[in-house]
């Protein structure tokens, strides 16, 4: 017995499990017949094994619920919102008692008369159609008629049918009326008029359903449409008038199509007769109907022949369908249950072989022509596959996980009167058992958390120009042997204000370091404990545990968890988790004398450094960092986290440079940073292994493993070495302001590119102006107006000497310098490139030459700055000639500070500034500004850009406006866009003037007036 | 009377002869190559493999406060469980297997080190040497043993 219920209750609640998502689709495509099927199906199952346990509870709901949905499948109930919430209130009722089942073996005590009551009064109560006489006799809407008069003999009358028939019989007083306009008393009339009629139709249909052998014909036919049309045509056939009614392939549609045989024709000719005889009809009268029903049932039994014949064309087809079906079936049937203890003993095995395996292979690989090799590589391969298959068994759909979200939308849409549209990507996308399990509920929970606090509410997102319609997208998909599950809604984003105030409120962070931080670091506040920005709490959530716990469990599992979300956008958060827990990928790396290994899951690249490689470790006040394309990398010395350097040892390192170093660039959240190790070996299927409990609280790392070659390595965990750096720094924090200086400290200093041109004079240009250093034959320079062209990649370039007085030379190879501008391009003939180097570029000189900033001392030179936009505009002359004839001269020059995102945009408009003669600094961010502001720098100008990402122009000039030694700074707003509505809005919140990107002059001269009026004011 | 005798596997750490009782011990090592863990407590020395089980060796030597052993020195372990997980502890040598009537052994002396009180069961007089009695838990149980040792 105990065996019985608990197949019975898995697979109870796996049905329960699939009538809950379906329900919910039911609810949006009403009309959807096979999954409505599949719903009465289940629930009948349900009912059904739960009268065979005798389980009396279940059944009494799951026959209420069943009742409902057969009304649905009818087609007598429409499918309305109300209705589903009742069968779903019905199918956790089936859940409660299904778990106390469980616990006890026993069906609970309870009540359930409420929601039967509830569900038999939207199954009965509310009848759809307008109650006719016919109503009285319906069969269904009494149901408890069926078995009994199923169970009478032919001839006998059950006590509830009789009395249904007198109700519905025409009294004396109705039969004139019924047949007012009959000349001469029809058949109809003798019998009792249209409305006997129905009450012998009604009872031919019983009958002809209680008999076996004609039973089939009624087959899939809705009772209640066919008594209609049936009695219609007897209807119209009684009165002689037989043209009038249904035709006959139309009122016995079902005889036909199902085959009428001529036996089965002459059993209901018996049984109508029976019938008539009942309601007390004159022998006289049962002749003439019958006489009737054989006339018509000739041309039925034509029908019915031809029919069979065309179906017997058809068989052989549908034999083929139902092969295949069966087929299904037979496949369904090969799956059989496990129980989970099982395949964990079974997985646990496999590691250990594949760990064996991992040895042998090790000892096979120092031992030259063993003859163990052909049967080890076997029992290699064997192992592989072995544990792929023991994987396999474990691997699951994360649909499994999602199962219950439609049905926690559709509650959350009607709670809150949001619309949101749940969309699932990926759901066949499979992951570990174990690793499924432990990111359910913090799935359920995110989902939750974007439709309640996510999606605004309906008439909020149109004010906001968008759909009613929110929409909540899970995606799950593989990436590198991670499975990678977002969940990205449309809604309200997460507020950044809030979030900083909320921040400073529960003192997670000071006024001045949330300031440096980006938006997406503080919207990682969200992942603290007790950190809820509900402003109200609802029963949904708001409760202030939420994502912090999310990120806790996700994390546990190796996982990553991160989120990008732009206000007023919608929010995305995407969750990073390895496919399994027991088997992973790990790099191996060897600092000092040990190996480690690394978590594939965490590392993104590996990068070689050396003296004389593309990369190198710079240093910070001792602090080393990788630059790695356009982003500043913080580096930790894995000797050092792990304790393993000597301090003397060290200092002497120091000296010597070590040679090589290779690092590794992990992840963990949206933290990236590099781990300097030693050397990288392989990577290396491993068997994760927890620490023993001593050493459980040393958060570096993760577990340890067996290795190949038998030594015990430990795992690092990259989660672990993130959060002890960051707590060493006092906060995360602490990176965004040490990569802040940084930028500021670049800003100062510049590559130059050194070169000689006409006299012995060193000259220098930035070289991020510098396209291509190219040497060109002097034999291709041509002449194009009295100037020296060349044809460069397909297009006349211009050249340009330093002084009019420089001669070319005679033959060869002469070296230029390509500056490219958009499409323009030009080219600089110099003698010879000295060197690039990096320096401040500091013009101490400034000079009257046209094309020369000025002189500067670079690398211990006095060396003269070219002014390349002179040149530029020399050979293309389109520059306008405001732009050099800036402030030049003066002894205290304008300082411009710049803010772009756009490195290009930088690199192009400060030359341009210096060569205006003004000094300049240029941030890519409006933080990085703020942040220098902080220190105190001023500035004669702010040149902001208005698209930025984190803060935009606007915002920020709103904050430099606000106060701070920026308040009275001009200020110009620099943008593409340039409608009357953003000028406007570049006024209001502070932009002393709008320029349009690109406009260099315009910028020239506003710079200008911009400064002088500051320095009249002054 | 002979089933009130205990069994003891007999170690020698410093020159002292302590006794494991023999049902706690599951392995005698030689000596094994173990891998370091950084940042790990003291007394951990590393983990090792064991037939396919890590194993974490601690140090008793470090454990019990004594010297480190002079280079060159012999270096055994032997493997005990202690809640499930098993530990190899690292020490000198291993001696004899020998048997006392349980009545026979003494209350630890109150002088002796806080350190050695906390893990030792009491004392047995042998013929010109006394053997301390090991207590695997206690010694092991790294969390009172840790405030001792601090």
């Amino acid at each position: 017995m105990d065996d019985l219920l608990n197949e019975f209750l898995t697979e109870t609640n796996e049905s329960i499990d699939v009538v809950d998502v379906e329900m919910v689709t039911l609810e949006q495509d009403p009309t959807n017949k096979p999954v409505l099927d599949n719903i009465f199906r289940l629930v009948h199952t349900i009912k059904g094994t739960c009268g065979f346990l005798g389980l009396p509870r279940l059944e009494a709901v799951a026959h209420a619920g069943e009742n409902v949905l057969g009304k649905y499948r009818d087609g007598e109930l429409v499918v309305t919102s109300d209705s589903v919430t009742l069968i779903l209130a019905a199918i956790d009722r089936i859940k409660e008692i299904l778990a106390g089942l469980e616990e006890t073996q026993e069906e609970p005590q309870g009540d359930d008369t409420a929601i039967i009551n509830q569900l038999n009064e939207v199954a009965y109560g509310k009848p759809i159609e307008t109650a006719a006489a016919a109503e009285a006799t319906d069969i269904i809407e009494m149901p408890e008629i069926t078995p009994q008069s199923s169970g009478n003999l032919p001839g006998q009358v059950s006590l509830e049918e009789l009395e249904a028939a007198f109700a519905a019989a025409p009294g004396p007083d109705d039969e004139d009326e019924a047949t007012p306009e009959e000349d001469k008393v029809s058949l109809l009339t003798r019998i009792g008029g249209a409305d006997a009629v129905k009450v012998i139709i009604h009872l031919f249909h019983n009958r002809i359903l209680s008999d076996i052998s004609v039973k089939n014909l009624m087959e899939g036919v809705n009772t209640r449409e066919s008594k209609v049309k049936i009695g219609d045509f007897f209807v119209a056939c009684l009165s002689g008038k037989s043209e009038s009614g249904p035709g006959i392939s139309a009122a016995f549609e079902s005889f036909i199509s199902h085959g009428m045989t001529k036996k089965q024709s002459e059993t209901i000719r018996k049984l109508l007769g029976s019938v008539l005889e009942e309601v007390d009809l004159s022998p006289l009268d049962v002749e003439a109907v019958l006489g009737e029903y054989d006339d018509f049932a000739v041309a039925i039994l034509d029908e019915a022949n031809k029919k069979i014949k065309e179906q017997t064309k058809k068989t052989d087809k549908d034999a083929a369908t139902a092969g295949a079906k069966t087929g299904d079936k037979s496949l369904a049937n090969q799956s059989i249950r496990v129980s989970v203890q099982v395949l964990e003993d079974l997985m646990t095995m496999v590691s250990e072989l594949v760990l064996t395996r991992n040895q042998l292979m090790q000892l096979l690989r120092h031992s030259d022509n063993s003859e163990f090799s052909i049967p080890l590589q076997r029992l290699s391969q064997c192992t592989t596959e072995l544990q792929e298959g023991v994987m396999k068994t474990r691997m699951q759909p994360v649909g499994n996980a999602w199962a219950k979200l439609p049905r926690i939308i559709r509650d959350l849409q009607l709670e809150l009167n949001k619309k949101i549209d749940l969309q699932m990507i990926g759901a066949d996308t499979e992951l570990d058992r174990q690793v499924l399990e432990m990111i359910k509920d913090p799935l359920t929970h995110m989902v939750r958390n974007s439709a309640d606090h996510g999606i605004e509410m309906p008439a909020d997102r149109l004010a906001a120009g968008k759909k009613e319609t929110g929409v909540v997208r899970l995606n799950a998909f593989h990436e590198g042997g991670h499975i990678v599950i977002e969940i990205t809604d449309d809604g309200a984003g997460l507020p950044v204000e809030k979030l900083k105030a909320k921040a400073l409120k529960n003192g997670l962070a000071t006024e001045e370091e949330l300031n440096e931080m980006t938006d997406n670091q503080i919207q990682r506040f969200i992942f603290h404990p007790g950190f809820s920005t509900a402003e109200k709490v609802t029963a949904v959530s708001g409760r202030g545990v939420g994502m912090d716990v999310v990120r806790t469990n996700i994390e546990k599992i190796g996982g990553t968890v991160d989120l990008k979300s732009v206000e007023g956008k919608g929010t995305s958060f995407s969750i990073k988790i390895p496919l399994t827990l027991a088997i992973v990928s790990a790099l191996i790396v060897k600092c000092r004398e040990d190996r480690f290994a690394i978590p594939q899951i965490s590392v993104l690249e590996l990068v070689r450094t050396s003296a004389d490689s593309e990369h190198t470790i710079e240093h910070i006040n001792d602090t080393p960092v990788l630059r790695l394309r356009d982003r500043l990398l913080p580096l930790v010395r894995l000797d050092e986290i792990l304790g393993m350097s000597d301090p003397d040892e060290e200092a002497e390192k120091g000296a010597t440079v070590r040679q090589e170093d290779y690092i590794v660039i992990v992840q963990v959240g949206s933290f990236t940073f590099g781990i300097v190790v030693d050397q990288v070996f392989d990577t290396e299927e491993i068997v994760v292994k927890p620490v023993a409990p001593i050493l459980r609280n040393l958060p570096t790392f993760a577990g340890n493993t067996i290795l190949g070659d038998g030594k015990v390595i430990m795992i690092l965990d990259p989660n672990g070495i993130a959060s002890q750096i960051s707590d060493s720094t006092s906060d995360s924090s602490g990176f965004a302001s040490e990569e802040d200086e940084h930028l500021t400290v670049e800003d100062g200093r510049e590559a130059i590119l050194l070169f000689r041109a006409g006299n012995e004079n060193r000259r220098a240009v930035p070289l991020s102006l510098v396209a291509r250093l190219e040497e060109i034959d002097v034999t291709t320079i041509e002449t194009s107006d009295g100037k020296p062209v060349v044809q460069y990649r397909g297009q006349l370039m211009p050249l340009v000497t330093l002084d009019n007085t420089y001669k070319m030379m005679e033959e060869g190879r002469q070296p230029i310098l390509v500056f490219i501008d958009g499409d323009k391009s030009m080219g600089i003939i110099v003698d010879e490139i000295i060197d690039i180097l990096e320096d401040e570029i500091n013009i101490e000189l400034s000079s009257t030459i046209d094309g020369q900033i000025g002189t500067s001392v670079i690398n211990g030179h006095a060396t003269d700055m070219i002014d390349v936009a002179y040149y530029i505009e020399k050979t293309h002359g389109k520059l306008g000639s405001s732009s050099t004839s800036g402030h030049t001269g003066s002894g205290s020059r304008p300082h411009v500070l710049l803010i772009d995102d756009s490195k290009f945009f930088l690199s192009m408009i400060k030359p341009i500034l210096s060569a205006a003669g003004y000094k300049n600094t240029a941030v890519d961010s409006a933080a990085a500004a703020l942040a220098l502001r902080e220190k105190g720098h001023d500035y004669d100008i702010i040149i902001s850009d208005i698209e930025m990402p984190d803060m935009d122009g606007f915002s920020f000039a709103q904050e430099v406006r606000d106060g701070g030694i920026w308040q009275k700074t001009p200020m110009i707003a620099l943008s593409s866009h340039h409608t009357q509505k953003d000028i406007a809005r570049g006024h209001e919140v502070g932009f002393d003037d709008y320029v349009v990107k690109l406009d260099r002059d315009a910028l020239m001269t506003t710079i200008m007036q911009q400064v002088g009026k500051k320095q009249n004011a002054a | 009377m002979e089933n009130k005798n205990k069994d003891f596997v007999t170690i020698r750490l410093a020159n002292q002869l302590c006794g494991i009782p023999i049902l706690d011990v599951h392995d005698v090592l030689s000596e094994q190559s173990i891998t370091a863990v950084p940042l790990a407590p003291p007394a951990v020395s590393g983990v090792l493999n064991l037939r396919g089980r890590i194993v974490t060796a601690i140090n008793l030597r470090k454990r019990l406060g004594l010297p480190e052993q002079e280079a060159g020195g012999e270096n055994m372990s032997i493997v005990v469980e202690y809640q499930g997980e098993p530990y190899s502890l690292l020490i000198d040598s291993v001696g004899d297997v020998l048997s006392f009537p349980e009545d026979s052994f003494e209350n630890n002396p109150v002088t002796l080190d806080s350190c050695w009180q906390e893990v030792s069961n009491g004392i047995f007089r042998l013929k010109g040497e006394l053997l301390v009695i090991l207590d695997v838990e206690k010694l092991l149980n790294f969390e009172t043993g840790q405030s001792a040792a601090a």
